[in-house]
């Protein structure tokens, strides 16, 4: 058992994230809180959750994460269909002299609830899917799981970052889901910073360029981890020199890293190489956020 | 009886749209008068629900049979419950599906698709 | 035309690598980029010109008048999505609007109107000899199954002659523009990694495909990474009777090879030697 963590972390919350998948934000989001004294790891990859697959939690607890979705007192309606009309994302339907719900289609706004003139409308919980807490040594995991067919994992990142997940005393990594899009969004809006994961081929600097443009219209402080590097030259490399954005660290492309980490290893407790590799960059970042905190109260 | 198809113009030499709920127009088909209506599809732009939305429309403008290449769950459970009947038509001009439907020649939908934001049937 | 579909379930697999050299392989005359959300063909697929752009609009968002805002703070109060803020005036925040219109209806002044709003832009690449169609979604958009649907479309509108095969470029996961993707097509190649996450999300995707009616076919990409999860996936495969179509290797030259622009079948290389033999077994089961 290797002996030297990372500690004095404090309250810090990491977000990982890449413009595509694939670039190693699991890999890096699971060894930094690997190599912490103690850890919170935040999957917010609700669609394909991964890191519990490394650490192999024992679970204990569960939550299921519902939605509120209006049902019709069939009494009380007289088939007006102002809440037909005013439904912008056509969730509702007056078929055979009654009112049809599509559960699947509903963005819970509330809406209908409010328009209808006769208070047909009430709200009912429907599941979107689950959360689920485990413990795995230093390290305690929430994974968040949206059920196949549903449109919206927003609501489940939103519980999965609520207050009391992120208030203790230790660092937490938020593993994002890759891309930009309003999942993203959700994921980093409490993060102290950000790291921007980047493999070094064409594809991985033009998505690179779309996270730091999404941290920067956060406001968020944030440095690139090169991953996959090789002795070539590497476009993500020269786009970071460019824009003077931070490399906070550079992982070699390692065909035993890529072994252990395909059989679902976490790679920092396998090997003293790779978790120095981790422990500085855990290091590093602990430098940055403590800056950020002087320079920007 | 009324007849509705999805269609590409407004003409009954159009072809069949293959899709329903994103088709421009819906044709309804009196087949005792033999009077077309056009109807503008307002579903077609829509983000989200389209299908449900266009089902919408076909039970509205009272069509007892519907003829598509294609539909969703969504989108035949609407129509099911306004018992309109629903056949598979193929990718031809409106007017030789019309006239296959009245020759019997056509038969009831048999494979309808998930929704887009459906649930899987387990 | 029958239309063949790329997906991963997992990002990173070399979905667009392996799209790239089907593209060469096929001379395709058609082919779509549906990843919206990170689109990359376009980054190797060799075009010079300029495509023509535009506008995708997605759901309306809302916008406030504060000449007639009152700040009686009703929308604030009714959004479920926390996109409303109190910031010594009342300001929408447009990435967390989700265009439902509430506010607007409980607005007693009439400030709030929904407007229409820019959710990303379509490109459409021609020549004489082929289309290319592509999307970007804008940064914190939502909803991009219609941007897919779109591209689609326009690929589809763009074609002016026969065309045998269309090759479109799926993106991650098994959301929305996943689904919207799978809408019509004849065949889908889902591009598997033997990794422990590869092979989890390999196994949603396929559930979602299986929902649609068409053909399923599975290679396996980089998969002397890991030979007992590559077998593993072929086991899966057989269990549920899907077409397996090859295993292409790792291949460390592909770095520099899309680096350079190009695609795997431009260059003498393993992977792709091997990718050709993926590519006749999936055109053989597409067109049989």
């Amino acid at each position: 058992m290797l002996d030297f963590m990372v500690e004095g972390t404090g309250n810090m919350k990491i977000a990982v994230l890449s413009g595509k998948g694939g670039t190693g934000k699991t890999l890096v989001s699971v060894n930094l809180a690997a190599v912490s004294k103690e850890a919170t790891y935040i999957d917010c990859d609700v669609e394909e959750a991964n890191g519990h697959l490394f650490f192999k939690p024992q679970w204990i607890e569960k939550e299921d994460i519902a939605v509120k979705i209006p049902q019709v007192d069939k009494k009380l309606c007289d088939g007006c269909r102002n809440c037909v009309n005013f439904c912008k994302f056509n969730a509702l339907v007056y078929v055979n002299d009654e009112l049809k719900i599509f559960d699947e289609i509903c963005h819970s706004c509330g809406g209908c609830i409010l328009v209808c003139p006769q208070k047909a409308l009430t709200e009912k919980d429907k599941i979107i899917g689950i959360i689920k807490k485990g413990i795995s040594d230093n390290v305690t995991i929430y994974t968040g799981v949206l059920n196949t067919g549903e449109p919206s994992g927003v609501p489940i990142i939103n519980k999965l970052l609520s207050e009391k997940n992120l208030k203790e005393n230790k660092l937490t990594v938020i593993d994002c889901p890759p891309g930009s899009s309003c999942v993203v969004m959700e994921s980093i809006k409490d993060a102290d910073y950000c790291i921007l994961v980047a493999e070094p081929t064409l594809f991985g600097v033009h998505n690179l360029k779309m996270v730091y443009q999404l941290v920067k219209l956060f406001d968020k402080p944030f440095g690139v981890v090169l991953n996959k590097c090789l002795k070539e030259d590497n476009p993500a490399e020269k786009y970071c020199l460019e824009n003077d954005i931070k490399i906070l660290s550079k992982i070699p492309f390692d065909n035993e890293l890529g072994t252990l980490n395909s059989n679902g290893e976490i790679v920092a407790n396998k090997d003293e190489k790779y978790k120095k590799i981790f422990s500085s960059l855990l290091n590093k970042l602990v430098k940055e956020v403590q800056n950020e905190a002087v320079v920007n109260p | 009886m009324k007849i509705a198809i999805p269609v590409e113009n407004k003409s009954l030499d159009s072809n069949v749209c293959l899709s329903f709920g994103r088709a421009p127009y819906f044709l309804f088909y009196n087949v005792e008068t033999k009077e077309s209506n056009f109807v503008v599809n307002n579903a077609a732009a829509v983000t989200g629900g389209a299908g449900i939305k266009a089902a919408q429309t076909i039970v509205d403008n009272k069509a007892n049979v519907l003829l598509v290449t294609q539909l969703g769950e969504n989108a035949a459970s609407v129509l099911k419950a306004a018992d309109i009947k629903i056949y598979q038509a193929k990718n031809a001009s409106v007017k030789e599906n019309l006239d296959d439907f009245t020759d019997d020649k056509l038969s009831l939908l048999e494979k309808i698709h998930a929704g887009f934001h459906g649930r899987r049937n387990r | 035309m029958k239309q063949l579909l790329i997906l991963s379930g997992k990002g990173g697999t070399g979905k667009t690598t392996i799209a790239s050299a089907f593209i060469k392989l096929s001379q395709a005359k058609a082919y779509a980029d549906c990843d919206v959300d990170a689109p990359n063909l376009h980054l190797i697929s060799g075009w010079n010109s300029e495509p023509t752009r535009s506008d995708y609009y997605g759901l309306q968002k809302a916008e406030i008048d504060l000449n007639q805002c009152i700040q009686c703070d009703q929308c604030r109060e009714n959004c479920r999505f926390d996109a409303i803020k109190l910031d010594e005036v009342y300001k929408i925040n447009p990435y967390a609007c989700e265009g439902c219109s509430v506010c607007e209806f409980v607005c007693p002044t009439g400030a709030i109107k929904m407007v229409p709003a820019v959710a990303g832009e379509l490109m459409l690449y021609s020549d004489k000899e082929k289309v290319f169609s592509t999307a970007q979604l804008k940064m914190g958009s939502g909803n991009s199954g219609l941007l897919v649907t779109e591209v689609k479309k326009q690929m589809k509108s763009a074609i002016n002659e026969e065309v045998k095969v269309a090759i479109i470029d799926g993106s991650p996961g098994i959301g929305c523009p996943v689904i919207a993707s799978l809408s019509g097509v004849d065949m889908v190649l889902i591009v598997a990694e033997p990794t422990v996450s590869g092979i989890s999300d390999m196994q949603r995707v396929i559930k979602t495909a299986v929902g649609f009616n068409t053909k399923i076919a599975v290679c396996i990409n980089k998969y002397d990474i890991n030979i007992d999860n590559s077998n593993k996936i072929e086991e899966i495969c057989n269990h549920q009777e899907l077409d397996f179509v090859g295993k292409i290797p790792f291949d460390s030259e592909v770095v520099k090879i899309i680096n350079s622009g190009q695609t795997i079948v431009d260059v003498d290389c393993i992977s792709g030697q091997e990718v050709k033999e993926v590519y006749e077994k999936t055109m053989n089961s597409l067109f049989n």
